[in-house]
């Protein structure tokens, strides 16, 4: 079974959200979404100052077999990418909340955080 | 409309040791256990055994067997001698492939081939239709048999613990029929689809799981692991072997393929042979290179080849190198780009060097 912490919020495309209490989030990709990619080979990442709409692509996450996009969820300007996952894109695999979080961001709209799903809601669709 | 997905006799088993399993070619097969890396790296350092009983088989026997081959077949099958067995091509009137397979001569007049699983039928189907006068039988064996393949520079050590066939003095390409791990009317041949040392194991479908076991549980102190169909990939594309469907197939022959070798035209006659013989003189319209990128990013199977700003072929297969840790591949390239110094290709939009390589990544 994959880990799905209590704390996070989730969407149904696997990437997870931690909302920080300054009014930021930190987005990375869920146990159950490494798994099933595999090995991971290299992680695309925006640059900050980029934006995104909820549900917008921000990066691709590839591993040997295939490449998947990456889905912001909630509107958002980057303000910070985990550039340690150029060197080890393997965290991905071992580490999915931990070193691997892919991108730390200003939500533009807070109010769209309340469509997330919570950990229950997520496991439910795994 | 699907049809259900076939199972191997070690589909248990795989559920077990914890495989992911995927459909390919029809079946459920495991694509890895562990992960792709880890289970390419044991093969290339200790051992590892793959299930390729999805893999078909034919038995050919008839008198005319021999000439039977020899017509149907790029290679030249006649010579071959009891005991050893032959990489080969089969061919349409065209010169594409209809399938690339190992032929084992049991006898004067009995083979066994092993067939591509996604093949499997349309070659028995393909071989029946072309048999005409010949005094020649085409049998479909393909669920009588299970295949097992233990490759590794480890294989041999681990394989002769479960069996009292002398290993040694089988040559590459030679074979044994005997018991392994208490089944009999097992074919054992130095052969291997991964660029390591190593053996395939043809066994009765029956036997397949004692045998599996008995070869996982000698293999484990010696760093024997089950590995899946994706280090099976990864492996073959470092070694510069081709795949159906992917660097040979019907629109792409062994000539443009670089496997001219596999082709004998000092036979007077074979399917697909004046069309061969044109390419292989006047040179073919594209062929296959192999290469590498000085990145992170895979180039994958249709991703387009530029020279400067000319698409001038596309990638064929495309995946990490555990060995060398960086993206290798192959492409069909345009005649008169493939030695070009300035090929790139585009992955997402972005346009990447590609080198191309004269030799396989792994000898």
């Amino acid at each position: 079974m994959s880990q799905v912490p209590a704390n996070l919020r989730y969407t149904k495309e696997h990437e997870w959200v931690r909302l920080e209490a300054d009014g930021t989030a930190t987005i990375g990709i869920t146990d159950h979404a490494q798994a099933a990619l595999g090995d991971v080979t290299f992680v695309d990442l925006p640059k900050p100052g980029k934006s995104f709409a909820a549900g917008e692509v921000f990066g691709t996450v590839e591993s040997v077999k295939a490449a998947s996009d990456l889905y912001c969820p909630v509107s958002a300007e980057v303000v910070a990418a985990n550039d340690g996952l150029n060197d080890s894109p393997d965290l991905v695999n071992r580490e999915p909340y931990g070193g691997a979080w892919m991108i730390r961001v200003k939500l533009k709209n807070p109010a769209e955080a309340a469509q997330l799903l919570d950990a229950a809601a997520y496991s439910a669709t795994l | 409309m699907s049809e259900p997905l076939a199972r191997t006799p070690l589909y248990d088993l795989h559920a077990e040791l914890g495989a992911r399993l995927v459909p390919f070619a029809g079946w459920e097969m495991p694509v890895q256990y562990t992960g792709i890396i880890e289970e390419h790296m044991a093969v290339r350092k200790a051992a590892g055994l793959f299930d390729v009983s999805h893999m078909g088989e034919a038995r050919i026997r008839g008198r005319d067997a021999a000439a039977f081959l020899d017509r149907i077949m790029t290679n030249e099958l006649s010579t071959l001698k009891p005991g050893a067995a032959r990489y080969t091509l089969m061919c349409q009137p065209d010169g594409g492939c209809v399938d690339d397979l190992i032929v084992y001569r049991f006898s004067e007049t009995e083979f066994l081939i092993c067939l591509n699983a996604s093949n499997a039928q349309k070659d028995i189907a393909w071989m029946r239709s072309l048999i005409g006068t010949a005094k020649v039988e085409v049998l479909d064996e393909c669920a009588a048999w299970a295949q097992l393949a233990i490759q590794g520079p480890l294989a041999e050590q681990i394989l002769a613990l479960t069996t009292a066939l002398p290993l040694a003095t089988i040559r590459r390409f030679g074979f044994l029929v005997g018991e392994v791990a208490g089944a009999s009317g097992c074919v054992v041949s130095r052969t291997g689809y991964t660029g390591s040392a190593g053996f395939e194991i043809y066994l009765p479908a029956a036997s397949a799981t004692k045998v599996a076991r008995a070869l996982l549980a000698a293999g484990k102190p010696l760093g024997l692991t089950p590995a899946g169909l994706g280090a099976r990939d990864s492996l073959r594309l470092e070694a510069g072997y081709p795949l159906y469907g992917h660097e040979i197939s019907e629109r792409i022959s062994p000539i443009q393929a670089g496997l001219g070798w596999t082709v004998k035209f000092t036979k007077s006659q074979f399917v697909g042979r004046e069309a061969l013989r044109r390419q292989a003189e006047g040179g073919p319209p594209s062929s296959v290179v192999m290469f590498s990128l000085a990145d992170r990013r895979i180039a994958r199977q249709g991703a387009t080849v530029f020279a400067g700003d000319t698409a001038v072929g596309e990638v064929l297969s495309g995946t990490l190198s555990p060995v060398l840790n960086k993206p290798i591949g192959t492409a069909l390239v345009a005649a008169g780009f493939t030695g070009s110094s300035e090929l790139t290709v585009d992955i997402r939009g972005t346009r990447l060097p590609l080198h191309v390589s004269a030799e396989p990544f792994v000898k």
